[in-house]
Order: C-alpha cells, then structure tokens, then sequence
C-alpha cells in the first residue's frame, strides 16, 4: 500500500466516526429537548387547569371526563369570585401594608447598610455576626412572643385596665391595625446583610471625595449610594411586596377581621373547602385573580426577582 | 475627634433598625425560652402577674403529647421524601438546561414560574385537580359525579380512580398528593441555583473527559456533581429548613382541618403545633415545641455540612 491510500482509509474512517458522533448528538439533543419540554408542561398545567376551569361553566365543569378546552367561556365566574371574596377590599388592604411595609424597610435598610458598610463604630463586626446568626432561627420562634408583644405592647394593656383607661388600652393592644401587620416585619436582617455586600463593591474613594468635597453623609447616599445599588434595591422592593401578598400566619393570628384582612387569609376565609362538592370555577377564577399581579411583576421584573432569589433561598 | 463625631452618626443611622430588632427580634428569642421553661404558662396569667413554676413540664407535655408525635413524623416523612426528589429532578433538569442552546431561556423561566405563586392560591388548585366533586365516597349511597383532572388520566391509561383528598381517603394518598406539590413548588429555586452553579463551571474539565473518551454517566458522576456539590449543599440545606417549616402548602390543599374534611388534623406538622397550642392559649407548649423544632434544624444543617464537607471536591 502506497502512503496515500493508507492516508485516504484513515481519512474515510475519520468521516464515518465523524458521522457517528454527529448522529449521536442529535440523538441527544433531541432527548433533552423532549424531556424538557415534557417537564415544562407538567410544570405548567397546573395554571393552565387553573385558567380554563376558571372560564367553565358550571355543569361544563362537572363532566365525568374533563375537557381541555372549555365548550364555552364564560367570565361570570370572575365576577362571584370577585364578590364572594370581597376581593377588591382585600387588594387594597394588601396594597397598602404592601407599600407602606416597603418604603418604611427600604429606609431602615439602607440606613443600616450604609452604617455597616461605611461608617466606624465600635463592636460593628460582632454586631454584624450576631444580626447574622438570627438568620437561623425558625421565624415560628419569635411569632410567639411577637403575639404577645402585640396583644399587650410594653404592658400598657394592663396598665390601661387597671387604670380604667380605654385610650391606654387602645394603645396596648396593637390587633386588628394594619400597625401589627407592618411594624414587626420592618427589619429584615436578610435585606440589610443584601445591601451591605452591595454597597462594599461601591469604591470608598468615592466616600472620601465626598468627604473632601464637603458632601454630608445623606446627600452622598441618595446622590451615590442608591442610585448604584439600585438593582438590588428593586430586588427588595419586590421581594418584601411578594411577602406581603403571600403572608399568612401572622395575619390570620393578629388581624383576621374584614377590615384588615390580606388577600391570602381572605381568599382562604372565603373558600374554607377544597374537597368534595364545592364549585371549583369560581374558586378557580378567585386564585386567578390572586395570582395575576405576581405574575405581571414578574414578567417584567423577572431579572431581579430571581437574582434576589438566588442569594435567599426564602420565599418573601 | 473625629472618630467620635461619626461613631455618633453610625448609632443614629442604626437606632430604627436597633429599637426594632430589641423588640421583635432580640427580646422573643429571650421571652420564648423563658415561656417554655416555666411551666403551664399562659399569657392572661403573665400579663397579670401571676408567677409560674420553673420546670421541664412544657417539653413533657410537648413530647409525650399523642398529637404531637403525627406532626412530627409527618413533618420528617415530607422532609425525607420531598427534598431527595426535588434535588434530584432540579439536578436532572438543570444539567438538560445547561446542555442545551436555543430556547434555554424560555425554558429556564417556564420552570421558574412556579416560584412565583401564592401557596395557599395554588394549593387549592392542586386540590381542585385532585378533587373528585360528589358526594358520599365510600359509603352504600356512593355518588360521583366527577372524579377530576388526574383520575381522569388515570382512568384513560386503564387505571382504577384513587380517593386523593376527599373524604375517606388514605393518609398515603393524601401524602403522594403533597409531595407532588411541594416538590412542584421547590423545583424553581433548586434548578435557579445548580443551572447558576453549572453554568459557572469551567469548561476544561468537560473538554478533558471528552478527550479521555469518559462517557455521559462517568462525566456526570466524577465531574458535574463534584464541582456542583457546593450548590448541592445548599439546595439540600435550604430544603430541609423549609421542609421542617412546612405549613402553608397543606392549609393550601387541605384548608384549615389539615387533612380530609371531617378528620382530626391527620396530616398536621411541628409548625401547625406550634400555632395551635398559641391560638389555644398555649404559649409555653408553643415555645417549647419551637425550641424542639429550632433543635431539629440546626442538627440537620450542622449534619449536612458534616457530610458535605466530607464529600466536597474543590
């Protein structure tokens, strides 16, 4: 055999492993591609379930077998839903505890990261490691006391029975405002550690030319500080607003009177049964309802949410 | 001078979120060790100064209560089974992610979405697909007149229907139905934090095998989850902590009863104890279940970073 064919053969068998191997890739991606698009559509039937049974009539809905896709579709359900559960006073009560619960917690926030990240005092560090280590405790841990603290706030409950003083009382028992629903939860020791890492990657140089320039502290943080933590900022705002909608316990607990009730004690007050033969349309179209501001917030805010989240591991 | 000038500054800017953290924060993790020790306390007592034994009497209550050991095994049964399997499936899923190109951001947000829902909401639509809508299951007079979403699929691969959650059901059946969703519901956050993780994985590696001839399985074994373990260490952690935290997913299906209408709170866990001994005026049982509880994490954390630190190839 002369070199050359010897180097053709080698060439053709390089071709045919080629072949092979390209064969296999798309073996591959194709069966990657369809177990996760299999995956993705178990992940979201549940919400399309949601949607199309919201849209159902009753009787529709209570086929022996179901349909996929409605007969007909009606909004009615929408509209009992919104009134069973009173939803509209519900979203305005979560709004509000919402914003106000935001704007108080930014301000705390930022002004103790701040504090962390650039000003000296002593016993910082210590204090930072052992705002870090409440990190660990099951939140459960303070809800008890934190019920008590608010039924009876600094003893002036019994102070005021005692004294036969109704406006004492008042001032003790703290249930049923939307105080008790926003004040607890001010501090969130996960948003301070958050905004301190973020306001460290800021160079201190640019304190101290501010400093040099005579700049005071607030006016450097709002002109400098903010407007370059701004992403993880905007991580809080919809993280502690995602709280807000999604908190249960402590509402049910402190505040479960119409007045004050949130949207997700409300629509669980409203529906008390799962099971058995309740008309699950209207049921449907209320969680929808529920469900659709997340869902706004995080088609256009998705960027931050998951970045927020990725540091957390906590829901809200 | 000047030193002084801005150590007063520091504790001005602190005061807010020190006044609050005193109160919230520094004074409960105190007073909840304090409830628990003393024996059968209660708030109207302690409000009106009433003085309470000190002694172990809560935590006996607490362990030796019938209730108490169903919200335990309860708890750690949904802990064992949901967070190998939600590691394992977001493993899965991440690693298809990472080896795939077009349409990998479209997918990576589908499965973030679940991430974004109210438990309680979603909840009651897992229950609705799980809902068969009659009435009487189970009894003579047994009438249904539909057997859901999932029975129906069932029942057209030639399966028998299951009672999931209605009345009369088995506490195995209601379990397979919150496993399912809770895992649906921690998938987002696992396969957010190992598609970071992979994604941050050099290369090199991964070309040396190919080199080496090593095949899919061994790269994956000896190579992916090695370099992910990190990542893997906390998914798994943060899942055992919300999985011994688990409440609102079964209020979410199952409503306030925690478990089939007309049932005694079969399927209640340590956080569900906990709320109930304080809404029955219980607070030194709550607290000392919640330091039972916060002893059960923190064993577990500590454990998984034992062994993770064992395992752990840098």
């Amino acid at each position: 055999m002369t070199q050359q064919s010897i180097q053709t053969m080698s060439d053709r068998d390089m071709q045919k492993v080629n072949v092979r191997q390209r064969i296999v890739k798309i073996i591959v991606q194709v069966l990657l591609y369809a177990f996760l698009i299999v995956m993705a559509l178990i992940i979201v039937f549940p919400f399309y379930f949601m949607i199309i049974s919201s849209v159902k009539e009753l009787a529709e809905y209570k086929l022996p077998v179901q349909t996929l896709w409605p007969n007909k579709i009606v909004l009615y359900n929408y509209v009992e839903a919104f009134n069973t559960a009173h939803l509209g006073r519900l979203f305005m009560n979560t709004l509000y505890v919402g914003v106000v619960s935001t704007v108080l917690s930014l301000v705390i926030t930022v002004l103790t990261a701040f504090a962390f990240a650039r000003l000296e005092f002593k016993g910082k560090n210590a204090m930072f490691a052992a705002l870090l280590a409440t990190m660990m405790i099951p939140g459960e841990l303070f809800t008890i006391t934190n019920y008590q603290t608010v039924s009876n706030f600094l003893g002036l409950k019994t102070l005021g029975m005692q004294m036969g003083s109704a406006a004492l009382k008042d001032m003790g028992d703290w249930k049923n405002s939307f105080t008790v629903l926003i004040v607890p939860f001010l501090v969130s020791v996960f948003y301070i550690y958050l905004l301190r890492q973020n306001f460290l990657q800021i160079p201190n140089e640019l304190y101290l030319a501010a400093k040099v320039d005579g700049t005071s502290d607030i006016k450097y943080l709002w002109k400098v500080m903010i407007p370059l933590a701004l992403p993880t900022l905007i991580s809080i705002t919809i993280l502690k607003m995602m709280g807000a909608w999604n908190s249960y316990m402590w509402p049910l607990l402190v505040a479960n009177d119409e007045a004050h009730n949130l949207i997700t004690n409300g629509l669980r007050n409203a529906f008390t049964t799962t099971a058995g033969d309740v008309n699950i349309p209207v049921q449907m179209a209320a969680v929808a309802i529920v469900s659709a501001p997340l869902f706004l917030v995080f088609i256009f805010l998705r960027k931050y949410i998951m970045k927020g989240v990725s540091r957390s591991g906590i829901k809200g | 001078m000047v030193d002084s000038k801005k150590s007063w500054k520091a504790w001005l800017y602190l005061s807010p979120a020190i006044v609050l953290l005193l109160i919230f924060t520094v004074w409960p993790i105190f007073n909840t060790i304090r409830m628990a020790f003393l024996e059968n306390y209660n708030f109207y007592g302690g409000m009106n100064g009433v003085t309470f034994k000190f002694g172990l009497g809560n935590f006996m209550q607490v362990v030796t209560y019938k209730n108490f050991v169903t919200c335990l095994t309860n708890t750690l049964l949904l802990c064992v089974l949901t967070v190998p399997i939600s590691t394992l499936l977001a493993l899965v899923i991440a690693v298809c992610l990472n080896a795939i190109k077009p349409f990998q951001r479209l997918l990576q947000t589908i499965f973030f979405l679940p991430y974004v829902t109210n438990s309680i909401a979603i909840g009651m639509v897992f229950a609705a697909m799980f809902n068969m809508i009659g009435t009487a299951y189970g009894t003579q007079n047994e009438l249904i007149v539909t057997s859901g979403i999932i029975n129906n699929v069932i029942e057209f691969f030639g399966g028998d229907r299951i009672n999931w959650i209605n009345t009369g059901s088995t506490k195995l059946a209601n379990m397979i139905v919150l496993v399912i969703y809770i895992v649906w519901n921690a998938l987002p956050f696992k396969i957010l934090v190992l598609l970071g993780g992979l994604q941050s994985v050099n290369k090199q590696y991964y070309e040396a095998a190919k080199v080496d001839g090593t095949s899919r399985l061994r790269t994956f074994t000896r190579i992916t989850v090695p370099l992910l373990s990190p990542m893997i260490t906390y998914v798994v952690i943060t899942g055992f902590i919300g999985g011994f935290k688990e409440y609102s997913s079964i209020v979410g299906v199952f409503g306030d009863d925690m478990g089939p209408t007309g049932t005694n709170k079969p399927l209640n866990t340590m956080v569900g104890y906990i709320y109930d001994s304080l809404r029955n005026n219980l607070p030194g049982r709550a607290s000392a279940a919640a330091l039972i509880l916060f002893a059960i994490i923190f064993v577990v954390t500590m454990l998984n970073l034992y062994i993770s630190k064992k395992n752990t190839h840098y």
